[in-house]
């Protein structure tokens, strides 16, 4: 069993009894300050953008940290998902809800297509053969007509919700998809909470073994594989619905990266870990210019005030001291605090 | 039959010898890869870059110290091979004990940083770079004219593939090499410093991209992002050949870059994704990948 | 042919041209303890594999109850009751005792593709669980983190999830391979003990719990059978004998 099996197991055993314990009363702090956000001066829509990201990230998750398998080809239904409802809320004048289940059904098919595939090989493989199936999904958006080009869809509309509830208004948006994604992280927690999940876990730490008892594991690994899909499309429509726009920069493979960063920087194969490195990483991308300002100002090394233009090169360093010193994540290495000796 | 089906033949021959060239491109890295990765178990994300980086030394030499492309045809994989051993022993080293993941995500970090700074040092325009006097013009074969750069690229780099092949399959070096990738500790016994083997292929293999970029710079437009899409196609051709063999990497490359070649001619549309479909059908086909071991 | 609960007939796996497993013929009776050994590289281990179809054989025939199972899954093969161990110790490391053995009575539920439910759900499993765990001499540990056991009861452990899906044929790759004394008598008692009303084909290198426990000894050599028969009659057998000199198992085979 390799080290990373060890450390992403024993940080999802201890996630259950925290979550039990203190962080209901912690669950309950957070849901309220985002009921009542909108009321206190903070912008909605940025909220809301970190809320589909946060759920991008979970969605991510279910697959890596609860079994075992690196998608490194989930822009392709984060940002697929957002093209498609963009389309149809555009040209067809469609219910929100009726865009966002179009926009999941893309996910979940585009995710039974890649994920049969990918699932033929393992490990290392997994990971190139997803990246590729999804470039030649980039590939594929970059030149059918539809999406726009390099520009993308822009002003897609938000209709109305069921027909008659209209989404103009941030405020109305902000509570629709703050429930949406409420219930969406819920049915994760579910997912990863039942027998089925069980045997997910069993899986990940040992798939041979999950053969040798009868479990059919590629059968298995191709639902969580599209369900992790859905859910992926699922926050890819919500961004879309919430911003107005789908570009290619949501399909490109860096997308794929950033969602592994979040998740990676929060703590695998934690439930709550993807969350809070989805807040991080895109807090860090909007402020990083003013970041570089401030590192400018108290070092005098002028080069900082550059720092808003390089996002990339400041998530490569982040990659770097993640995978090589910080694996478990920050709830990772928080749970481990908190419960010396296990 | 109507006329206009028919493709002209220079046309046709033209994009092949693009397509060959190319296919040059995808084997001298996809052995690289395949190299890193039987020895170190990391999938090198950062290949890609490190391509690009050796293209972006070849301008930078030309163009700040006017060294010109031959020269700058040894020193830039030279340096780019001293940038890896130093990745190596600095990053890479610590990561051999856990999962394969954590090296592709590490490289993918690398792979961000050195493309992030060339950013910054270049933004993404192309550099200009010209191929040297010797090779400029084309040549008349009778049925086509073949730029004499083509042709230099074509035979450099099947010569550097084979050469490799000859070192790893046919040198006792070569025999250290391969009994690592199966048992270090064998190998150890031997009196074989395994970790400065370890230390020494990354930079070899690092080197072949760069020297794969050089080759690549009058061709293709210079510039920080050149790697990007290239790292994920070669992904490609080694999901397609499967790691297990060099000879394997380097019939992949070279068959799947004339196919792309032939691609551009009938359906130019399909041209960018068909190495990833010609991938999915082999997935479903023979799944272990053509020369892939079994299970 | 109806007392062979396996046959396997004409069985060869090469890779690249190297025959791992080379035309075997094989009977396993039902109700028998059936050892194979042989010096390493003998293809014990590819043979185990093609069993359970975690490699694909070149050529030849498995047959399994009267019936053919050459070209099924790994998994449908455990669903008939063929149950494999690991040379490493087939464990999930990361739960606890109990649930390592639920995930293995999980499956007769039904509910392994429920992702709606409730994992309380498999509560009712636990006094199932509990008595196999007693029967191995693990019910104190049922809360232990699996990885922090000892080996030798990570092995009790994983013949305990083997027993709680019910094999009719139970294949134990080297179970006592790296322990200690006290450990090879204790995994000897619970081989013997679950061996009643069930068949077991084991690979194993310590003669003395082959002696002790096996019914039939197949020897392989370079992937062919070099003899086969009682204990007695194969420590008797020149070729035998000769196989295994100059190698360390020759005294252990000695002393009896």
């Amino acid at each position: 069993m390799s080290a990373f099996e060890k450390e992403l197991g024993n940080s999802s055993k201890n996630i259950s009894k925290i979550l039990k314990s203190k962080s209901v009363s912690w669950s309950l702090v957070v849901l309220t300050s985002l009921l009542l956000a909108p009321f206190i001066g903070v912008y909605p829509v940025l909220i809301l953008k970190i809320l589909c990201f946060a759920l991008f990230a979970c969605s991510f998750n279910l697959l890596i940290g609860f079994t075992g398998l690196l998608s490194f080809g989930h822009a392709a239904f984060f940002g697929g998902a957002g093209y498609i409802f963009g389309y149809f809320m555009k040209s067809w004048g469609i219910p929100a809800e009726i865009g966002i289940i179009l926009g999941v059904g893309f996910g979940a098919i585009l995710g039974y297509v890649i994920g049969s595939l990918a699932i033929k090989r393992q490990g290392i493989y997994f990971a190139m053969i997803t990246l590729a199936l999804a470039q030649m999904v980039y590939f594929i958006f970059l030149q059918t007509p539809f999406t726009g080009g390099e520009d993308g869809l822009q002003g897609i509309p938000r209709g109305k919700l069921f027909g008659f509830i209209p989404l103009d208004s941030d405020l109305v948006t902000y509570y629709f998809v703050l429930g949406v994604v409420l219930l969406a992280f819920l049915a994760i927690v579910r997912i990863v909470n039942s027998p089925y999940g069980q045997i997910l876990r069993a899986i990940k730490e040992n798939e041979p073994r999950a053969v040798s008892l009868g479990y059919d594991t590629n059968r298995f690994k191709l639902i969580a594989f599209v369900t992790s899909a859905s859910f992926s499309a699922l926050a890819g429509s919500l961004k879309a619905l919430v911003l107005g726009f789908a570009t290619l920069t949501d399909v490109h493979w860096t997308m794929s990266g950033s969602v592994i960063l979040m998740t990676l920087v929060g703590g695998l194969g934690t439930l709550t870990g993807p969350i809070l490195g989805a807040v991080l990483i895109v807090m860090l991308e909007n402020k990083i210019g003013e970041i570089g300002f401030f590192l400018a100002e108290v070092t005098g090394i002028q080069w900082f005030e550059t720092l808003g233009q390089s996002v990339p090169m400041v998530t490569g360093i982040i990659f770097i001291i993640c995978v090589l010193s910080f694996r478990q994540g920050i709830v990772g290495i928080f749970t481990r605090v908190c419960r010396p000796g296990r | 039959m109507n006329p206009e089906f028919f493709i002209p033949i220079p046309v046709l021959l033209s994009q092949l010898t693009l397509g060959l060239v190319n296919g040059a491109f995808y084997a001298m890295l996809s052995l690289g890869l395949a190299v890193i990765f039987g020895l170190l178990n990391v999938i090198n994300f950062a290949h890609g870059a490190l391509y690009m980086l050796g293209a972006v030394l070849a301008w930078a030499g030309m163009n700040y110290f006017g060294v010109g492309y031959w020269t700058m045809l040894l020193v830039s994989p030279l340096i780019v091979g001293i940038i890896g051993i130093i990745i190596e022993r600095l990053l890479l080293h610590w990561i051999y004990e856990l999962d394969h993941i954590y090296g592709l995500l590490l490289t993918l970090g690398i792979t961000l940083v050195i493309e992030g700074i060339m950013r910054s040092a270049y933004g993404v325009s192309g550099l200009p770079y010209a191929a040297p006097s010797e090779l400029r013009g084309a040549t008349d074969l009778g049925f086509m004219f073949l730029p004499n750069y083509r042709a230099w690229v074509l035979v450099a780099s099947i010569t550097v593939c084979l050469a490799t092949w000859f070192f790893i399959e046919k040198t006792k070096v070569g025999s250290y090499l391969r009994a690592g990738t199966e048992n270090p500790k064998i190998v150890e016994s031997f009196g074989v410093n395994v970790p400065v083997m370890i230390t020494l292929t990354y930079g070899f293999g690092v080197a072949l991209a760069a020297f794969a970029g050089v080759l690549a710079a009058p061709m293709m437009q210079v510039s920080p992002l050149m790697g990007q899409n290239l790292i994920i196609i070669i992904f490609a051709v080694v999901v397609i050949g499967g790691m297990g063999s060099i000879m394997g990497a380097i019939v992949t490359g070279l068959a799947l870059g004339v196919l792309e070649g032939l691609t551009k001619v009938i359906y130019p549309q399909a041209s960018s994704t068909v190495v990833f479909l010609i991938m999915a059908i082999i997935l479903l086909v023979r799944p272990a990948g053509l020369f892939g071991r079994d299970k | 042919m109806s007392s062979n609960l396996l046959s396997v007939e004409g069985l060869t796996k090469e890779f690249n041209g190297f025959c791992a497993v080379d035309n075997v013929n094989l009977k396993v009776e039902k109700g028998s303890i059936h050892a194979l050994i042989g010096p390493n590289g003998a293809g014990k281990s590819t043979l185990f594999n093609l069993l359970t179809k975690f490699l694909d054989p070149s050529s030849g025939k498995i047959i399994f109850n009267g019936q053919d199972i050459t070209r099924e899954q790994p998994s449908q093969i455990a669903k008939r009751g063929i149950i494999r161990s690991f040379q490493i110790s087939a464990v999930f490391p990361n739960m606890t005792v109990l649930e390592n053995v639920r995930i293995a009575l999980q499956r007769k539920l039904g509910t392994s593709y429920h992702l709606w439910k409730s994992v309380s759900t498999l509560n009712t499993l636990n006094k199932e669980a509990m008595d196999i765990l007693d029967s191995v001499g693990l019910a104190e540990f049922s809360d232990t983190i699996t990885v922090n056991l000892s080996y030798g009861r990570k092995r009790a452990l994983e013949i305990a999830t083997t027993l709680a899906v019910n094999p009719v044929l139970m294949l134990l790759d080297e179970p006592t391979q790296g322990m200690g004394h006290e450990d090879i008598d204790r995994v000897k008692e619970l081989i013997k003990r679950v061996s009643a009303g069930r068949t077991i084909l084991m690979v194993e290198h310590n003669m003395s719990l082959v002696a002790s426990l096996a019914d039939t000894i197949t020897v392989l050599q370079r992937g062919s059978i070099l003899a086969e028969g009682s204990y007695s009659e194969v420590a008797k057998d020149p070729q035998v004998i000769e196989a295994y000199m100059g190698n360390a198992h020759v005294e252990v085979l000695g002393e009896h």
